[in-house]
């Protein structure tokens, strides 16, 4: 009983303290007082009711990314094109906005942008997958590729078809009727249907994985492949059918950042959150009960090194470095730890 | 642009330089069984080490040899973590290229957009006069001439040389090799090292020469993907992966031009239409080496010689770790 507590805390006590160490020798490194930033890093974060909610609005689409990347992982598949699917998600949005509206009443037209932004996210990811599965190419290729093809869909839809009335502009498109916004919660600046969604589709990704057949099957396919075909169970059907979950997800994270957040259709509509989503995954160790508190990690980070340059006149992209360290530190050190146990036995 | 062919064909060479570098680099890193996935943050990070060097020392020279030296730390941080941790090699590999992205970016910050030493041309005297093939291949900077013997450097120490063999016995089976007394791990660990070294100098080529300078973006993005994926396109030979390199080139000046015959369509559709052209290649290399397309070609002269030009095989160790007991 002790071992099984004591052991696994010490481990986590090490891990995560040889990442604070390492990040605050880093900060030494590049000349800038690590408590400082930390102390703006909290404070540009959790420090009022505003910043709080800029948090939540980036924890939505990281906890519905990763979801989508725990079925994709728990395969082995590597799906980096979970960005473009997030472009491809609001791609959709925007076109049904465009479609329906105003010949549609507004919710109907929300109904069919988030439906639309799932399918799109989905079959953007079941692309890649069938490029895997029936032509061999990689997945990392293929999403990677596809995230380009997205971007470049983006650009060329605000540039052309879907361009400002007189002037196309790199800020997007024209911002959508006011009835076609997600409501939020007065003063604090966050839409309760795009946070309870995000639980929604956490909770469910964790029964999923815990009580159904299908989180069975994707565990054993992923721990051994040829045993999944031994058993009469298609691995290439279960490939495709988590890339398209994970699509959903990210297609669904790209309705939220395009109806909950901007408003309209802009060229960085995906903020990289897809990248980071995968950091969050990797970090808590493919497994589903850390993420949702990983990616409020990570989001407080993006939001609160948005004072950085303000305040401390350093770049804010200093963020993804710590983001980038720990993960990489978590790695090695949890590794290191694993290597050494297994030595001792 | 010029649309003279040896002007258009002097910019597709120029411009492979630094691809060239950067997958034949990669070439020797998979040809001993890792995956270096960090090449793209790894590539901008060096490219932004080497002008900052550059700028600093006023030489171009420490510049690349600073770049190199930060190319071969980063892929010595993966060939270390997946050697003696056994940590995922994408994993760390992923990590890698996105924090180095950011780490170039913060860094770089005081040395955006300033004017900075760059390599200059250096024709040589003789060659440079034949007619066409000197305009193309001997008006450049001494790194592009550097790239032309680099192909061949890698290729005969891949195939000519006792290093070589071990270096790729290593990939392909490293348990056999460590039972016949080749040391694989100082073998795959070295190599990745070398072929980082080699991905920096790639980086500095971008700051020092193609995209001289540094700022954000720098327009060196998405290219470590793109050497990532030249490896495949390249079948890990040497020669095919310069090949591969060369047409990347040539699609990215080609989108320049087209640029010039369209300019209602916006310049960033032309920057990304290398990138599915690259899924296209890569699907059209993967149907010739499918079992069914390889036993037509036994029947089909076509396909046979098609099939030969573009099989790919990968070592049979890439990408796992590798245990020794």
């Amino acid at each position: 009983m002790k071992d099984k507590i004591l052991k696994p805390l010490i481990r986590w006590i090490i891990v995560v303290g040889s990442v604070f160490l390492i990040i605050t020798l880093l900060l030494y490194a590049i000349r800038v007082n690590p408590f400082e930033v930390y102390k703006l890093l909290i404070e540009g974060s959790l420090g009022s009711k505003y910043r709080i909610a800029r948090v939540l609005n980036v924890w939505i689409p990281l906890v519905l990314c990763s979801c989508g990347l725990l079925y994709t992982f728990s395969l082995g598949l590597w799906n980096i094109g979970i960005e473009g699917q997030i472009m491809l998600g609001a791609i959709g949005t925007t076109a049904a906005f465009k479609w329906f509206y105003p010949s549609l009443p507004a919710i109907y037209v929300m109904f069919l942008g988030l439906l639309l932004a799932i399918i799109a996210g989905g079959l953007w990811a079941l692309f890649a997958g069938i490029l895997k599965t029936k032509g061999g190419v990689n997945e990392i290729f293929a999403g990677l590729g596809l995230n380009f093809v997205a971007q470049g869909l983006i650009l060329w839809l605000i540039f052309g078809p879907w361009k400002r009335p007189g002037i196309a502009s790199m800020s997007g498109t024209e911002p959508f009727d006011r009835h076609l916004w997600l409501s939020v919660i007065k003063g604090f600046r966050v839409s309760p249907v795009a946070l309870s969604i995000s639980v929604f589709v956490f909770i469910a990704t964790v029964i999923i994985f815990k009580y159904t057949r299908w989180g069975l099957f994707f565990k054993a396919i992923g721990d051994n492949p040829t045993a999944g075909t031994l058993f009469g169970i298609s691995v290439n059907k279960y490939s495709l059918f988590a890339m398209f979950l994970a699509g959903a997800c990210a297609g669904m994270a790209g309705f939220f950042q395009t109806a909950g957040v901007y408003h309209r259709l802009i060229p960085a509509i995906s903020s990289n959150y897809g990248y980071l989503a995968l950091l969050v995954v990797m970090l808590a160790n493919f497994s589903y009960w850390p993420v949702p508190f990983i990616a409020f990690f990570f989001a407080c980070l993006n939001v609160g090194s948005i004072q950085l340059p303000m305040v401390l006149n350093i770049d804010s992209s200093l963020s993804g470095i710590i983001q980038g360290l720990s993960v990489l530190v978590f790695l090695c050190v949890y590794n290191f730890q694993k290597l050494k146990e297994n030595s001792l036995e | 642009m010029s649309t003279e062919f040896p002007v258009i064909a002097a910019t597709v060479v120029g411009g492979a330089a630094p691809l060239v570098f950067a997958a034949l680099g990669e070439t020797i890193t998979e040809r001993g069984g890792i995956i270096n996935l960090s090449l793209d943050g790894s590539i901008l990070l060096s490219a932004m080490t080497g002008f900052a060097i550059a700028y600093k020392t006023g030489s171009v020279l420490w510049g690349f040899v600073v770049a190199g030296i930060v190319g071969a730390l980063i892929a010595g941080i993966v060939a270390s973590s997946t050697l003696f941790l056994r940590v995922s090699q994408v994993a760390v590999g992923f990590v890698l290229a996105l924090m180095c992205r950011d780490l170039a970016y913060f860094l770089g910050n005081p040395y955006s957009r300033i004017q900075g030493p760059q390599l200059s041309y250096m024709p040589i005297p003789l060659l440079e006069k034949i007619p066409v093939i000197g305009k193309i291949f001997f008006q450049q900077n001494i790194m592009v001439y550097a790239s032309y013997i680099l192909i061949f450097a890698v290729w005969f120490f891949l195939y000519k040389t006792r290093w070589g063999l071990m270096l790729r016995c290593a990939g392909e089976n490293p348990e056999a090799a460590y039972i016949r007394g080749i040391p694989v791990e100082k073998l795959k660990f070295w190599f990745t090292v070398l072929g980082g070294f080699l991905v920096g100098i790639s980086g500095a080529l971008y700051s020092l020469s193609v995209k001289p300078g540094w700022g954000r973006p720098q327009g060196a993005e998405g290219i470590g993907w793109i050497a990532l994926a030249i490896v495949i396109f390249g079948g890990w030979e040497p020669i095919k992966v310069a090949l591969g390199a060369y047409l990347f080139s040539f699609l990215q000046v080609a989108g320049i031009l087209l640029q010039d015959k369209f300019p209602s369509v916006p310049a960033q559709v032309f920057q990304v239409a290398p990138f599915p052209l690259m899924i296209f290649t890569l699907l059209f290399i993967n149907y010739f080496n499918r079992k069914e397309i390889q036993e037509k070609a036994l029947t089909n002269p076509v396909l046979r010689i098609l099939s030969k030009i573009l099989k790919a095989n990968p070592p049979a160790s890439l990408g796992k770790v590798f245990y020794r007991n």
